[in-house]
């Protein structure tokens, strides 16, 4: 008779609409019986939890029952016109040269994207095709590495439509980076897309994931991508969250990555009304080399959530965690970032550093940081500031004929950089930085 | 007409008056020596000549070219040929040195109609200078002022003078904390700029500097007032009596 049960009981609009989603979707989603189960026993997770809300720890600072007023009917496979649209997504990168692989409205479009002459190793598909074809590593790689205690995640496993499969052989050296392009349409829909890259041992790739879509539309996207670092490997993985104004972004990276490998995770995130970008990282072998960095952009009243658990399970890992905001009028930034040195994860070195700039006195910063350490060789340390620009760094520039709001780019954009700067890709790292300048352009 | 003539200059900050009635000329061409104790308000008279919030006139006015300065932001008034040169540069991670000097170069020449400098144009201007003041390529291509010592950052706000080529300079205890090279390359630098299109107030609490930079005209300010003018030769006499007899002056 307690309250709790009353609450629980009680089913918002939005999850009312889900199960109905489900309940409809759930004969032609794809997969065979296998995959069915881990749909039905994902949500199952959900129908009992609900949206998460903010008494969940978790998700203390991104109420989605409250951000989330009502759910979009799943998408229905893009026509000709949302095709054309996308031709020009994914422009954030310039001149990046790049692999296309094209999602429209949740489904892979192989007339947009750039399937032929594979590099030797390569292999590139859409994931529904694969779970039609009833392909066996598939149906048990998918939710391996996705947390499925995580109802955002639950959501997308049991109603995936489509997403990439790629894997990269042994020892293979992919150097055209690989450009995964989601791309929504104008339709108040939602995507609930999942990919699942395998990296062999000693291969080496670079994955970029873009996400976007039309200013003012308030489509829902939903979005996992599983990623299996072979020992030796190199990846670098980049998100760009570029969605429209008004839509909701979900998104998860869950990775497992092997010993001696490198990887560095970028996550920039400049669009969407409400965000929500997780990642989910295990180092499972012994001396790896990471870096996670993420550099968020907002203003208005977006809203972007960026959490961060990193679980050192093997010894001798590095990692380091860089992650900068710039919040302007009444924008809310939320980091939370747990690092977590297992048992057996002697002589990790981890250090996560999160530094927020307000430009606005009304927005908002919340910051959670947490270490849970249970070896006793380790060197790990967290640091985060936030707070408004340096006023004696702007009067120095000021003082040598710089006017104001150049004054203020040329701090923020440094401010950024030494976020940015970890891109080892040099185009990537300009076009980034040009998208900055644009945004700080368009602020005035 | 006069390049800069404040008169009777009252102002402070966070209320507390600091500048009390100050008056001085300065024509063009001229260097002009301000000496005093601490406290006296010599660094207040440098801030608030570039418009640094929070130190603001509360009486008086200051003409710059027949201006009114305080009608002009900070980048308005070094776009009209006013520099100062900090006591205390600062460092700003992450903004590459060259991004900076060109930033504020380019700035500058656009607010007066001028061209901008192209990249290569900016780059020949920058080396020259640069090597007259000793300052090695690699300084330029780190982020401003970060890792420097306190003698490269000297050097480097001479370095931005040199390339803004402003009509007033305001050397702002550029002397502390130098060694005696580091100064003498900071004196060549000015000395270098000296014209009679330029002016120079050059503030300084010991006398070492004017060795160096041999001024026209030395003022001592004391309790926010200029107390006493003369020819260079007050500023020897200073290092030699200190400034008690004009603290106790002005607090008469």
């Amino acid at each position: 008779m307690s309250a709790m049960a009353d609450v629980k009981l009680m089913k918002t609009a939005a999850e009312t609409a889900l199960a109905q989603e489900y309940a409809q979707a759930q004969g032609r989603l794809p997969g065979g019986a296998v995959v069915a189960e881990k749909r039905a026993a994902a949500f199952d997770l959900f129908a009992k939890q609900g949206l998460p809300h903010r008494r969940i720890e978790d998700w203390k600072y991104t109420d989605l029952r409250a951000l989330m007023r009502e759910a979009k009917p799943l998408a229905s496979p893009p026509d000709a016109a949302a095709k054309a649209r996308a031709k020009t997504a994914g422009k954030l990168l310039g001149d990046v040269e790049c692999r296309r692989i094209v999602f429209v409205d949740g489904a892979f479009v192989p007339e947009l994207s750039d399937t032929a002459a594979l590099e030797a190793g390569l292999a590139v598909g859409s994931l529904a095709a694969a779970l039609a074809d009833g392909d066996p590593t598939l149906a048990e790689k998918l939710g391996k590495l996705a947390p499925a205690s995580d109802v955002a995640v639950a959501l997308n496993t049991a109603l995936m439509g489509d997403g990439a499969v790629i894997r990269i052989g042994a020892g293979s050296t992919i150097d055209r980076p690989l450009h995964l392009i989601f791309f929504a349409s104008a339709k108040p829909a939602a995507s609930f897309v999942r990919s699942l890259v395998i990296v062999e041992k000693a291969a080496r790739v670079m994955l970029i994931e873009s996400h976007e879509g039309p200013a003012g539309s308030d489509y829902q996207v939903n979005a996992a991508l599983e990623l299996f670092v072979g020992d030796g490997a190199h990846v670098d993985h980049v998100k760009i969250i570029g969605e429209g104004s008004d839509a909701l972004h979900v998104s998860t990276l869950a990775a497992a990555i092997g010993a001696k490998a490198r990887f560095n995770s970028f996550t920039f995130t400049i669009g969407g009304a409400v965000v929500r970008n997780q990642l989910f990282l295990n180092f499972d072998g012994e001396d790896t080399v990471a870096g996670i960095r993420g550099a968020t952009l907002i203003k208005g009243r977006q809203h972007a959530d960026t959490t961060l658990v990193v679980n050192h399970i093997a010894r001798g890992c590095q990692s380091r965690e860089v992650f900068k905001s710039v919040l302007d009028d009444e924008a809310h930034g939320v980091f939370q970032g747990r690092i977590i040195v297992k048992p057996g994860a002697q002589q990790t070195d981890a250090k996560m550093m999160t530094r927020t700039l307000l430009l606005s006195e009304r927005a908002e910063a919340d910051n959670k940081p947490e270490l849970e350490i249970f070896a006793d060789d380790v060197q790990c340390g967290h640091g985060a500031t936030a707070g408004a620009l340096d006023q004696e760094l702007k009067f120095y520039l000021m003082a040598r004929g710089i006017p104001a709001a150049e004054a203020e780019a040329l701090l923020i954009q440094a401010f950024l950089g030494e976020a940015i700067e970890g891109i080892e890709h040099a185009g990537l790292r300009e076009a980034l930085m040009d998208s900055v300048a644009a945004w700080l352009r368009a602020r005035g | 007409m006069s390049l800069l003539e404040i008169k009777n200059l009252h102002a402070g900050i966070d209320g507390k008056e600091i500048l009390r009635g100050l008056d001085l000329t300065v024509n063009a061409g001229e260097v002009h020596a301000i000496m005093g104790p601490n406290g006296s308000g010599k660094s207040t008279l440098a801030y608030v000549l570039a418009g640094k919030d929070g130190y603001e006139p509360t009486a008086g006015e200051v003409l710059f070219g027949g201006k009114n300065i305080f009608d002009m932001t900070p980048d308005e008034r070094a776009a009209a040929g006013l520099f100062l040169a900090f006591q205390y540069p600062l460092e700003i991670p992450g903004v590459a040195t060259m991004t900076f000097l060109r930033t504020a170069l380019n700035a500058q020449r656009k607010k007066r109609g001028e061209a901008e400098f192209s990249t290569p144009e900016f780059l020949k201007k920058v080396r020259e200078v640069a090597k007259k003041l000793s300052i090695d390529q690699e300084m330029l291509r780190r982020a401003v002022n970060v890792g420097f010592s306190g003698g490269e950052k000297k050097r480097n706000e001479i370095l931005q003078m040199a390339l803004l080529e402003p009509r007033l300079a305001v050397l702002d205890e550029t002397d502390s904390g130098l060694d005696i090279d580091a100064l003498k390359i900071v004196a060549d630098g000015v000395n270098r700029l000296r014209g009679p299109g330029r002016s120079f107030i050059v503030i300084t609490h010991y006398q070492r500097l004017l060795n160096y930079i041999v001024p026209d005209v030395v003022h001592v300010l004391s309790k926010g007032r200029i107390v006493k003018t003369g020819g260079k030769e007050l500023a020897l006499e200073l290092e030699a009596r200190g400034y008690a007899e004009y603290q106790e002056e002005a607090a008469a």
